[in-house]
């Protein structure tokens, strides 16, 4: 049982406004595959009847469960890799340098998902740069999903997940097995705090600056304005020096020209000199 | 680019093959270890083996074991392929020498990533 026009457009309106994520003409499909479950889950049986729900009364708890089901969390360890090397041979040594007198860094990951990026470069902070355990590290990961954010506090991964991107010596350093799972240790989870947060607010909250920003894989689901805007409050977050890394397929051209790329062929950017 | 990809299963090395086919790769087969070190002696120096643990003849273990302890081989980069799936078990492959450890089961991206890990290309 497909969902009507309408209730797609409501749908679709509901979840840009809230975070937003455009869902174009011919993605009634994703709704119907999303929502269904979560239709059934609560016992509303199908999605009409949900969408009903979401129009009839403001129920915040409901709210959530549906825009956590329409977000895309696809993500992996050291995703598409290159950045990472960027991270590790360029980025982590020029701020290291540049902040050898307060000792101090301050990392966001604004789309974290299940905490694969994240983790990853804690793992990658551990590994080559045993200095900064002198130094205070600030690592924030948030997410809008709280879905994922609750899976990525607990880091416990599939055999999957593990399968995926990440280095096999890195496994055995950092995991623990339990039962068909793999769990990040504790010493790893205990560097990042995680936080609920929506890309999408108009202003951001008092936070920051940053030193680096992750901001991957999460703009294509937004149009050109959002894009805009957002860009605009990473500018106001990230130190004049910092770093913003957007994913692979992303760009600041034709959105902000405030940014230029730090090097060729990775989406690693720069604020330019004011 | 050679690969070498050892498995006691056809379906399996057949999986494989193709994977590794359509990532510009040459691909060399073998049932077992033994067979792998024939291949091995046979040919150019491959830039990959994949190997499964569990084998007849001689286990992908043993076989990382003889490749490390040889002269001529002992450089080669090796990824355990396997349904052993227990830490103990990866600890084990790592320290007889493997450069990597993917669980069954894979997908064609996994193996991509891990080649990439390695910073191995197939043409
Ligand atoms: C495809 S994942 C990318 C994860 C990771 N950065 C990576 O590159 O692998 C996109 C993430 O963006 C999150 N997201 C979508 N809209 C958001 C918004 N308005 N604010 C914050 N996060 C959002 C989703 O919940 C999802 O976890």
């Amino acid at each position: 049982m497909g969902i009507s026009a309408e209730e797609f457009r409501f749908v679709a309106d509901l979840i840009r406004a809230e975070a937003a994520i455009v869902l174009d003409a011919g993605k009634e499909y994703l709704v119907e595959t999303r929502l269904g479950p979560v239709a059934h889950q609560l016992g509303l049986g199908t999605i009409s009847t949900l969408v009903a729900e979401l129009r009839t009364r403001r129920n915040p708890a409901l709210l959530t469960r549906v825009v956590d089901a329409m977000t895309t969390n696809e993500t992996s360890f050291f995703r598409d890799v290159q950045p990472f090397e960027h991270l590790k041979r360029k980025v982590f040594p020029e701020l290291i340098e540049r902040r050898r007198a307060e000792k101090k860094l301050s990392i966001w990951c604004a789309a974290a998902s299940s905490g694969q990026e994240p983790y990853s470069m804690a793992m990658l902070l551990r590994e080559n740069f045993p200095e900064l355990a002198g130094w205070r590290v600030e690592f924030l990961a948030t997410d809008i999903s709280t879905q994922v954010l609750a899976k990525a506090r607990e880091g416990i991964y599939s055999q999957l997940e593990v399968n995926r991107g990440l280095p096999a010596p890195l496994l055995v350093k950092y995991f623990r097995k339990h039962g068909l799972e793999w769990q990040v240790d504790s010493s790893l989870r205990s560097m990042i705090q995680w936080r609920e947060f929506n890309l999408a607010s108009k202003t951001f909250p008092p936070m920051g600056p940053f030193d680096l920003i992750m901001l991957r894989n999460v703009m294509i689901y937004f149009d050109v304005p959002t894009k805009r805007s957002i860009l605009g409050n990473m500018r106001r977050v990230l130190r004049p020096d910092g770093y913003l890394f957007l994913g692979t397929a992303e760009t600041t051209i034709n959105v902000d020209d405030n940014f230029a790329s730090d090097t060729l062929h990775t989406a690693c950017y720069r604020l330019k000199a004011a | 680019m050679r690969a070498l990809v050892i498995d006691d299963s056809a379906v399996i090395r057949t999986v494989l093959t193709r994977i590794l086919t359509n990532l510009g790769f040459e691909v060399v087969q073998a049932a077992h270890g033994k067979e792998a070190l024939e291949r091995l002696r046979g040919g150019p120096l491959p830039a990959i083996a994949l190997v499964d643990w569990n084998m007849p003849e001689m286990n992908g273990y043993e076989f990382i074991r003889s490749v490390r302890a040889s002269s001529e081989w002992r450089d080669l980069p090796l990824m355990m392929v396997t349904t052993e799936t227990e830490m103990e078990q990866v600890v084990k492959a790592l320290a007889a020498g493997a450069n990597e450890y993917l669980m069954k089961p894979f997908t064609p991206e996994m193996v991509e990533e891990k080649l990439q890990i390695l910073g191995i290309k197939g043409s």
